[in-house]
């Protein structure tokens, strides 16, 4: 029987029906149409996070100078804090909150007399202790049900402390997973943040480098090399980034995305109101970092630097020529599974192929069907009561900040080449046979891996130690369990280390569940069955 | 102990019906508490002589956890206990929440004591969320009574109210005791109410005629009882003291599609156009 059907076969039919749409088997020559961004069939154990996860998580946590009070009881803000390993260095002049927590703890009279007060005390006491410059309001779950207006204490903020002060209705229960919470922190920050700066940019080759939140140091990386190469970095959403950086972001030339899903509403709305076309990029893996250098040097379409580009790619590769040939030898043929994100499922077969590795089987908890099949198939993509749910803004250009680096005919011919403003998805990089499967979740993890013996398989928290103690390697590609950069050439190696440092220390292989030698159950057999 | 829940449409009548109410039942020398169930705190007034009641949320608020049943627990007219649930201002926070934390915490108190024959639960308006339904979940009230009038909207409430009862009756064991029409003059109205109340299979179990000795009474932070025991309006509410305490039907009230209420309201003659 086939793969897909002998995992969906131990589904009800209820359930297969709804299941069978979100899995793929690629063929190049098929639609590959799948379905992404519903809602999970209650009761399935799903790896997905929710929308405060995705905003004040994902969006706004990595920024350094932001003082984040979530708004709610304490066990959001608690689980929220410091797992996401989105690194930040201390400059001068700019605060850094990143290892703090802040929360208004929420208790029981609070929910039944309403939380407003205790919201405004906090900010009171955020003023006295710590003088942030800017504060953002994220509300989780009960926060929504009783009302609270959190955007009419934001404007008394500003108000009273003439500092900035940013509400995100971003309740864990909105959407179907993450991504809503995504789009709710873009919306607020093209409001309230971008477009307001006025640093003086000299260099011409200025970008912004979006969806890029800098775990374990990937930014850091992304930044050195962009650097190398003669690039001035205006903004990067949102990791190591300051409110000042962000504020910036509509002086930029060029804005580079790496995690799609989490960004492109940015990314279109920044070039809707200034001008500024986005790219999409992959600094994970040799291959595509050198690919994306390549294109962002077409674009600014500057002979020098072409061929800074080009010395900066040869010396870069000499350097981890030799390190990336033995890592190659020791993990080529091996196989991977790939759980994770809305974009990295798709960055990491990248790297994976550079080093000999074949994706078999690859999915995403919160991508929508763009990131699997592409744009193309934005416009075919009905919007349900669930997106619609989550507001959608528009922007007009800016008369005053509106500009272009290129003409509109430049322009529009590197569109048509889809060098920009396009995102072709992860199917069309997926070899015939292997798997796409959406919002993989606990059980059908287990059957996958039973199944495809994957050698690798890449995910995260919740579902990494199902594999890692049956005998698989696992490693989270969230966080990067306590590891990286893996970004561009020299993070490409410490992957390769990593992967290569687990697969040959087989440590839980070796070990066997006590329940398989010894019986967890003892009885005898009474008596002859009557049937 | 009989746990009893006064429902009905909001402005019906509910907190002067059952504090007259309970009036009769005390003079009859049955030991009494109301639970004001509403954020206004307004629920024993009459009994307590305009007494401003300390809220169990404002107590619970400012005191802590750290609470003394005195604090909350006031004795008003023939000894009825009163305690006022609270809850937030118009507009923000979950008063239903607080009702569920206030009764809670008054079991926790030890208010329910053995000698109680009566607790009276006052609810605000209509079933809105599960917080205003927590007195007839969890068999917390075992018995219901819906205030209501010849008025059209006041029987949209009753009957909303019945799919309320209904939905928990299986699960809490909650019964509905009848329909008390708090008169408002309208024509055959005791005739209406009546129909109504036999068609969700219930009773109307009093008819209170409208009166301005209740408003004088109200003025004067009193119960008819207490305040003129000859009128023959303190008769009516002896009346329904006697008839709650003697009910012996409790049903499952089987609430009506919109079309069938709708016809029942031509039949009386309310819709006619």
């Amino acid at each position: 029987m086939e793969v897909l059907d002998r995992v969906l076969d131990q589904y009800n039919s209820k359930v297969y029906k709804n299941r069978k749409e979100h899995m793929v088997k690629v063929n190049q020559h098929g639609s590959n149409e799948i379905a992404a961004n519903v809602r999970t069939i209650p009761g399935i154990i799903t790896q997905r996070g929710c929308c405060y996860a995705g905003c004040k998580g994902v969006v706004l946590g990595p920024i350094k100078d932001a003082f984040i009070i979530t708004h709610g009881p304490i066990g959001c803000a608690f689980y929220s804090w410091g797992t996401r390993r989105h690194k930040a260095k201390n400059e001068e002049g700019v605060a850094n909150y990143l290892q703090y927590c802040f929360s208004t703890d929420l208790q029981e009279p609070d929910i039944v007399f309403g939380g407003e007060k205790k919201l405004k005390k906090s900010i009171e006491e955020a003023m006295e202790l710590f003088k942030p410059s800017t504060i953002m309001i994220c509300s989780t779950c009960p926060v929504g049900l009783i009302g609270d207006d959190i955007h009419a204490v934001a404007k008394w903020a500003e108000k009273e402390y003439g500092i900035k002060c940013i509400a995100f209705s971003c309740e864990g229960y909105k959407g179907v997973s993450q991504s809503a919470g995504h789009h709710i922190a873009n919306n607020q920050l093209v409001r309230y943040v971008i477009g307001e700066g006025d640093r003086q940019i000299s260099n011409k080759f200025a970008i912004n480098l979006l969806g890029e939140y800098n775990i374990g140091g990937d930014g850091w990386e992304t930044e050195r090399l962009l650097k190398r190469i003669g690039y001035e970095i205006v903004s990067t959403f949102t990791g190591n980034s300051s409110m000042e950086d962000i504020s910036n972001a509509h002086k930029a030339n060029l804005s580079l995305v790496q995690c799609h899903r989490s960004i492109n509403y940015i990314a279109e709305l920044i070039e809707t109101k200034y001008g500024i076309p986005w790219m999409k990029v992959n600094f994970i893996g040799i291959e595509g970092t050198i690919e994306t250098l390549r294109n962002v040097a077409r674009y600014f379409n500057d002979p020098e630097l072409t061929a800074r580009t080009e010395a900066v790619i040869a010396d870069e590769l000499d350097a981890v020529r030799e390190d990336l040939a033995y890592y190659r030898s020791k993990l080529k043929g091996k196989t991977a599974a790939i759980y994770v994100g809305g974009s990295r499922a798709h960055h990491y077969q990248f790297l994976l192929e550079d080093l000999g590795v074949h994706t078999i089987l690859a999915g995403y908890e919160f991508g929508h069907r763009e990131e699997y099949e592409g744009r193309e198939v934005l416009p075919f993509i009905k919007p349900d009561a669930d997106s619609k749910n989550i507001e959608s803004i528009t922007v007009e250009p800016d008369p005053a900040k509106y500009h272009l680096y290129l003409s509109e005919e430049d322009l529009n011919k590197l569109r048509e080449e889809k060098l920009i403003d396009y995102y072709g998805g992860m199917v069309k990089d997926m070899k015939d046979g292997s798997y796409m499967v959406d919002d993989l979740n606990h059980f059908e993890t287990e059957e996958f891996l039973k199944l495809l013996k994957p050698d690798i398989f890449f995910s995260g928290i919740k579902d990494k130690y199902v594999a890692q103690k049956g005998g698989v390697l696992s490693r989270q590609l969230h966080s990067y369990d306590y590891s990286g950069p893996y970004s561009c050439f020299r993070g490409a190696v410490n992957f390769a280390r990593d992967i290569t440092m687990g697969i040959y220390t087989p440590a839980w292989s070796y070990a066997m569940a006590p329940w398989k030698t010894v019986p967890s159950l003892e009885g005898e057999l009474g008596g002859e069955a009557v049937c | 102990m009989r746990q009893v829940a006064i429902y009905g449409k909001g402005g019906i009548g509910k907190s002067t019906t059952t504090q007259n109410l309970t009036a009769g039942l005390g003079e009859m020398g049955k030991q009494i508490m109301i639970v004001g169930c509403d954020p206004k705190a307004d629920s024993t007034r009459l009994i307590l002589g305009g007494l401003a009641q300390e809220t169990v949320l404002d107590t619970l608020r400012e005191e802590g956890e750290d609470i003394d049943l005195e604090l909350i627990l006031k004795q008003g007219y023939a000894k009825i206990r009163c305690v006022e649930s609270g809850g937030p201002e118009p507009g923000v926070g979950c008063a239903g929440r607080g009702i569920i934390t206030s009764i809670n915490l008054l079991e926790q108190l030890g208010a329910y004591t053995d000698d109680l024959d009566y607790v009276f639960y006052d609810v605000l308006g209509d079933v809105v969320c599960g917080g205003f339904a927590m007195p007839i979940r969890e068999g917390k009230a075992q018995e219901i009574y819906i205030v209501a009038s010849g008025e059209m909207m006041a029987l949209y409430a009753a009957n909303n109210i019945s799919k309320g009862i209904q939905k928990y009756a299986n699960s809490g064991g909650v019964r509905l005791g009848g329909i008390i029409c708090n008169s408002r003059k309208v024509d055959g109205e005791a005739e209406l109410v009546s129909a109504f109340a036999k068609e969700l299979g219930s009773q109307m179990i009093h008819f209170v005629p409208r009166d301005n000795v209740v408003q004088r009474a109200e003025i004067n932070k009193k119960t008819v009882i207490d305040y003129d025991p000859t009128a023959n309006q303190a008769d009516e509410y002896r009346a329904l003291a006697r008839k709650i305490d003697g009910n012996d039907m409790f049903v499952i009230p089987k609430p009506m599609k919109q079309e069938r209420l709708e016809e029942l309201l031509t039949e009386h003659g309310i819709l006619d156009l």
